[in-house]
């Protein structure tokens, strides 16, 4: 049973689709990358997931059944519009929205002091909202989208917003989540944290997949036909090399149709040149980003 | 779980109000000496004749001047504190000309009770008796018995004992639905603009979001209206040495407590649902305040025209506010303490209330999800009606 099955969702505002004709699913225990560019569809696909708006056709399954009350409880929600009651305190902001999950008040104080002491927030604890810093809240939030143990974890732009050492504690436990086999999806527009943190990506433009598949394999299938070398010595002339590019510390020399990575390796040697670095380009998900991105709009 | 203190602030402001207003009300008549009767001269000139005697009235006494001059001479002169002329013609057109130097509103009463009693005496004291006089001055001491059908005397006598609850019952009715639309409408927008929404749409649908809002907001308002209801027995008792007799002839009208539960009930629920829709739709708490301003002056309207009730109660305005759900409910109420309201009418009342109840759920519950999750932006009516057409 997937964690997720997404069946040929539909979403129109006014005249414009913002979901197109989408289908994906999520494995338990995977972790799904799902990216675009800003105005893309992400948060619509994620809402009509959790049943916050509805498809205008389509189907949306979670955990095996449509999404009710009872199975709501077992997915954890991180939005990309949030906030908490700013007068209320940490942790009753903490009890009261796992108690609307199904925890008992007793269960939730207690998973709620242990996770607050495990992201040193525990001294915070009786800091009402609005007297806490825009990372710490984001923090709090996080620990209210986990507190129940969910099954499935959707998170939507988790990291904006962050500096760097919060980054780094939310990733951690993202790590975590992992570990723990939860299925999970990380909605974002950066791509370094998708290359970090996820198995595969489905990344849509203008409410439609553009690319959809396991992270390794799609670089590998976007890979320009190019290796990047540092060596000792003068290189000349290279069969099977159609251009030689000059970067900061190493060359980068991209290949003919006919001729592999290896079989140039082979020919370098051959001439006994010192290779200190022989590495096949894979460009940055980035790249590929703005490619598909870019194809698109043309 | 969010204790607010304005809603506690509220609570206990208005039984603690009325108890300074009466704790006020018994200082000043305690300090206040029992009234001296001041002795009063007025003039006046006969120019029709005849108008000699009585002119002892009470405290006021008459003084006859020959001409307007003179009296107008004594009244500058402070001797008199005003007078008056009796025309040639007084008989035929009853027209009495009244000089004074004080701005006033009209006479004073005593001051007419007084010249009315000196023209009547004088035209009419040689051709009766004293009693006959008596009962020309005053003919009429009306004492009203209400019999039912039967005709027996009827356990609910009407007037202004019937009038009070039902009275400060409409006010605490407004109030209360005022307040407890308005708490929910806050917390509604509070919870838009700081952005809960989503989260709490996670774990909850709308139409429970929807309807654990009205029900608990309705739950805190009817503590409130049952705070100020227990606590006006007691200030009652407390003002009754400053309205004194009054309160024995306090009545409840018949079916008033069924009827002031349903319509508490009914009335607030239109209206927290009205408020509902209006949180959903509207950007920021200030915009849904002012939207929700629009449906609550109505709430009013029957408060305006309370004493219009009073003096023409079989007007068929009256029935048309009694039918209209959002004036019904305080309409309802105030028209129970004046007249009797016939059976179809509360029949249809409450039946048009629970139906556009109905009707304002159904169409807030296809708003409600669409547009909580806007923000920064509300939607043009044309926006809402498309909406409301494919829910």
């Amino acid at each position: 049973m997937p964690a997720v099955e997404v069946n040929h969702v539909v979403k129109s505002y006014a005249d414009k689709a913002a979901v197109n004709d989408l289908s994906f699913s999520v494995a338990q225990g995977e972790v799904l990358g799902l990216i675009g560019p800003n105005g893309a569809g992400k948060t619509t696909t994620i809402r009509m997931m959790m049943d916050i708006i509805k498809p205008d056709s389509g189907d949306v399954t979670i955990l095996g059944e449509k999404l009710s009350e009872a199975s709501k409880n077992k997915v954890g929600y991180f939005p990309e519009e949030r906030g908490l009651y700013r007068k209320l305190r940490a942790i009753d902001s903490i009890i009261y929205l796992a108690s609307l999950k199904g925890m008992d008040r007793h269960s939730a104080e207690e998973k709620a002091n242990e996770l607050l002491n495990q992201t040193g927030m525990l001294p915070h604890k009786r800091k009402k909202i609005e007297e806490l810093s825009q990372g710490m809240g984001q923090v709090i939030q996080f620990l209210i989208t986990i507190i129940h143990d969910p099954e499935l974890v959707i998170l939507d732009e988790p990291f904006s917003g962050l500096d760097p050492v919060n980054t780094e504690l939310l990733k951690r436990m993202f790590v975590d989540l992992r570990n723990q086999g939860k299925a999970v999806i990380l909605s974002t527009h950066r791509m370094n944290e998708v290359e970090e943190l996820c198995d595969r990506i489905l990344m849509i433009n203008n409410g439609r997949a553009v690319l959809y598949g396991n992270l390794t394999e799609i670089k590998s299938r976007y890979r320009s036909d190019s290796v990047l070398l540092e060596c000792e010595g003068e290189l000349g002339e290279v069969p099977g090399v159609t251009e030689k590019r000059t970067h900061k510390g190493c060359v980068e020399l991209v290949l003919d149709g006919n001729t592999t990575p290896q079989q140039l390796l082979e020919r370098l040697l051959s001439r006994g040149i010192v290779i200190n670095r022989f590495e096949v380009a894979i460009p940055p998900l980035n790249e590929i980003f703005l490619k598909v991105v870019g194809k698109n709009h043309e | 779980m969010v204790v607010r203190k304005g809603f506690i602030i509220i609570t206990l402001a208005l039984p603690l109000l009325a108890l300074l207003a009466i704790g006020i009300s018994q200082l000043i008549s305690g300090i206040a000496e029992p009234p001296v009767v001041e002795e009063v001269t007025i003039g006046y000139v006969d120019k029709s004749g005849g108008f000699q005697q009585y002119t002892s009235q009470g405290n006021i006494t008459l003084v006859r001047f020959d001409t307007p001059d003179e009296a107008t001479r004594a009244l500058v002169g402070g001797d008199i504190k005003e007078y008056f002329v009796i025309p040639p013609d007084y008989i035929s057109t009853g027209v009495i000309s009244r000089y004074t130097l004080e701005k006033q509103l009209e006479a004073p009463a005593d001051i007419t009770a007084a010249i009315k009693s000196f023209l009547l005496s004088n035209l009419l004291g040689e051709k009766i008796s004293p009693e006959t006089m008596d009962r020309v001055e005053a003919p009429l001491n009306l004492v009203t018995t209400r019999l039912t059908e039967t005709g027996d005397i009827a356990p609910e006598q009407g007037g202004f004992g019937n009038f009070i609850i039902p009275g400060v019952f409409s006010l605490l009715l407004v109030l209360s639905i005022i307040f407890s639309s308005g708490y929910l409408l806050q917390g509604l927008s509070e919870e838009k603009e700081n952005r809960l929404i989503e989260i709490l749409l996670s774990s909850v649908s709308a139409r429970q979001l929807l309807t654990g809002k009205v029900l608990g907001i309705g739950a805190a308002g009817l503590v409130q209206v049952g705070v100020w209801v227990v606590s006006a027995p007691l200030l009652l008792r407390l003002a009754s040495s400053s309205i004194g007799g009054f309160i024995s002839t306090i009545q409840l009208p018949a079916n008033f407590l069924v009827l002031a539960v349903v319509y508490f009930i009914l009335g607030y629920l239109l209206y927290a649902v009205l408020s509902a829709s209006i949180g959903a739709i509207s950007s920021n708490s200030r915009e849904g305040q002012q939207l929700i301003g629009i449906f609550t002056l109505p709430l009013l309207i029957p408060l305006w025209f309370m004493s219009l009730l009073m003096a023409f109660p079989n007007n068929p305005i009256w029935v048309v506010l009694t039918i209209l759900p959002i004036t019904s409910p305080v309409e309802v109420i105030i028209r129970l303490g004046v007249s009797d309201i016939p059976a179809w009418q509360l029949v249809a009342s409450i039946a048009v209330l629970v139906l556009s109840i109905i009707g304002t759920l159904l169409l807030t519950t296809r708003v409600f999800r669409a547009y909580l999750l806007m923000y920064g932006k509300r939607p043009g009516i044309g926006e809402i009606i498309r909406s409301l057409r494919s829910g």
